[in-house]
């Protein structure tokens, strides 16, 4: 009886693993093929590479004329670094608001931000654009970032859950110790928030990262191109030709995001299953 | 009465960015938005009103629109169940007691993770090419796939396939549901003689219900504003032959190579309608089948 189960949950693990590497096969080729010297690319089978070379990963960084990936990179970070610190900031304070203090209107308010988290963002696109084309801010990194400071709904969401879950009677005994707002929000919630907060941050550098429409409709001059658009303008103008460099600088493009993924991979999940939302 | 004041002070001091946020990147453009598309504006002459026009135009005249409208509606159709069906597949598979079930979860959420970039739809165009790894794994069973990319009659699919693909994060969420359910009534059902494909029709699938309506309500909303994969793998233009030109990337089109400002505005709103429809659709049919364990509260 017990060798069958512990049979059945071998055959189960196979399963799963094979599965799981079967789901991966598209991004182990493209790390593999990476590698590989063009000749091989299409016509070995396989992920195991029988001759290895890094010239896909030169040609690739210096791949474009007058600029090189470096740029790409600097842009992308430069801009992630100004999205995280202004929603981390401005979507906790509305989240504090919303938790822990009372004022007029307070449902209304929070009902119409729920509302603003379902509505599809094409029907403020063109205006807000408008907008940022009148004030001189397209093709610049400001509406990729300005408005990151007046947060989104989604990570207040988060984040007021959070709150929710830390004792009532702690913002009690501050105040009784002579605390004010401030000082509960900065003192007292904020540091035990932490993981809603990292949760936030990796959030949104993973959609900063990766948000290729947005990047695409306010940037157009190359020295403010970031990696997705740097990407993209890589695989027009060398294409089909170099399909090497194309995967290394694919392969470069996605490092990041494993990274943050992996050394934040528990505040992930969590932020996944307590709110439902993203990805 | 001094105090009162102070906190509603305190109140909307923190919520301050957020306000200047709903009024002048929310509310402030919607209505903007709803002005717009009555007119025509190409950014850089004042908007000239036209009255219904654009929407008469786009019922009317704009053949492409129907084709992308179509092209939408199928890849949403496609997309969404199979994504779901899959997603809750492995979810019940990871939902065991298992060892190394972090790792497992981690190797099935890479997918989503990079989904979205530029870099996974570029090797998509690749994986779905005549040559590519999809045909040659194909090859192996003795199939002779085609051109998935670049026939009309298949290239939505690549897309639809890619959106499957993007699975992991309505995994968790399934995860999430499943570790909900009491194991005592599994127990139960076990004691009854009841077999595990009744266990499932019985219990795990009605118990499933709310996180089933609320994965189904979410993916349908990003589905339907899909971009970055069509953009990608169509080299921007929504071809071969307007088959994978999803809305969002026609409204691009219109609104930001064409510059027809007024008319990608009136593309949007029809865009919320289309969403609120089916939002709307699935909230009224939730009563019939979603199952809430509290009664409904």
């Amino acid at each position: 009886m017990k060798e069958i189960t512990s049979i059945k949950y071998i055959v189960l693990h196979i399963f799963i693993l094979g599965f799981g590497i079967l789901m991966l096969y598209p991004v182990l080729w493209l790390i593999s093929s990476s590698f590989k010297p063009t000749m091989l690319i299409f016509n070995e089978q396989g992920l195991w590479p029988s001759r290895t070379t890094l010239e896909h990963y030169s040609n690739g960084w210096f791949g474009l004329r007058n600029i090189q990936f470096s740029r790409f990179f600097i842009n992308s970070l430069i801009i992630c670094f100004f999205a995280i610190v202004g929603n981390v900031i401005s979507s906790s304070m509305a989240a504090f608001a919303f938790a822990r203090v009372e004022f007029p209107l307070k449902r209304l308010w929070f009902g119409i931000m729920l509302g603003t988290i379902m509505l599809p963002g094409h029907v403020t696109l063109i205006p807000q654009y408008i907008i940022f084309h009148q004030i001189g801010w397209v093709d610049t990194f400001l509406p990729l970032t300005v408005p990151k400071f007046v947060a989104e709904a989604f990570y207040v969401f988060l984040i007021v859950q959070f709150i929710r879950g830390i004792p009532k009677e702690l913002d009690e005994s501050a105040k009784i110790d002579g605390c004010g707002p401030v000082t509960l929000y900065l003192r007292i919630i904020m540091p035990l928030c932490v993981p809603a907060l990292i949760t936030t941050a990796i959030f949104t550098f993973m959609g900063t990262w990766d948000d290729f429409f947005g990047q695409l409709i306010y940037l157009s001059d190359i020295n403010k191109f970031t990696v997705p658009l740097g990407l993209r303008l890589f695989l027009d103008s060398s294409g089909e030709s170099n399909w090497g460099a194309v995967f290394a600088m694919s392969v470069l493009s996605i490092v990041p995001s494993l990274l943050v993924f992996f050394a934040g991979q528990k505040y992930f999940v969590e932020g996944i299953s307590t709110t439902g939302l993203k990805g | 009465m001094k105090q009162k004041y102070k906190t509603y002070l305190v109140g909307y001091g923190f919520l301050l960015p957020w306000l200047i946020g709903l009024f002048g990147l929310y509310l402030g453009p919607i209505l903007a938005s709803f002005y717009l598309s009555f007119t025509n504006y190409d950014l850089f002459n004042s908007p000239e009103w036209v009255g219904a026009d654009n929407y008469v135009n786009m019922f009317t005249q704009d053949y492409r629109l129907k084709d992308s409208i179509l092209v939408t509606f199928k890849y949403v159709f496609f997309s969404v169940p199979t994504r779901l069906a899959f997603a809750l597949f492995l979810a019940i598979l990871l939902n065991q007691n298992l060892r190394f079930l972090g790792l497992y979860r981690t190797i099935y959420y890479i997918p989503s993770l990079l989904g979205g970039s530029v870099a996974i739809s570029i090797l998509w165009k690749q994986v779905f090419d005549q040559s590519g790894i999809f045909n040659q794994g194909l090859s192996l069973i003795g199939i002779d796939g085609p051109s998935w990319i670049s026939d009309p009659s298949y290239a939505i699919y690549s897309l639809v396939g890619l959106s499957v693909w993007q699975f992991g994060a309505v995994m968790i969420i399934f995860l999430a549901g499943l570790k909900q359910i009491p194991g005592e009534l599994y127990e139960a059902a076990t004691v009854d003689g009841a077999g595990a494909i009744r266990k499932f029709m019985k219990i795990t699938l009605p118990l499933l219900t709310p996180v089933i309506f609320f994965n189904l309500v979410i993916t349908l909303i990003q589905s339907f504003q899909t971009f970055t994969k069509a953009f990608i793998i169509s080299n921007g233009n929504g071809g071969p032959i307007n088959s994978t030109l999803l809305y969002s990337l026609y409204l691009y089109i219109k609104g930001f190579s064409f510059l027809e400002m007024g008319y990608a505005s009136a593309m949007a709103w029809i865009l919320l309608f289309i969403i609120a429809i089916f939002t709307g659709l699935l909230f009224l049919s939730s009563r019939y089948w979603v199952y809430y364990s509290d009664g409904g509260q």
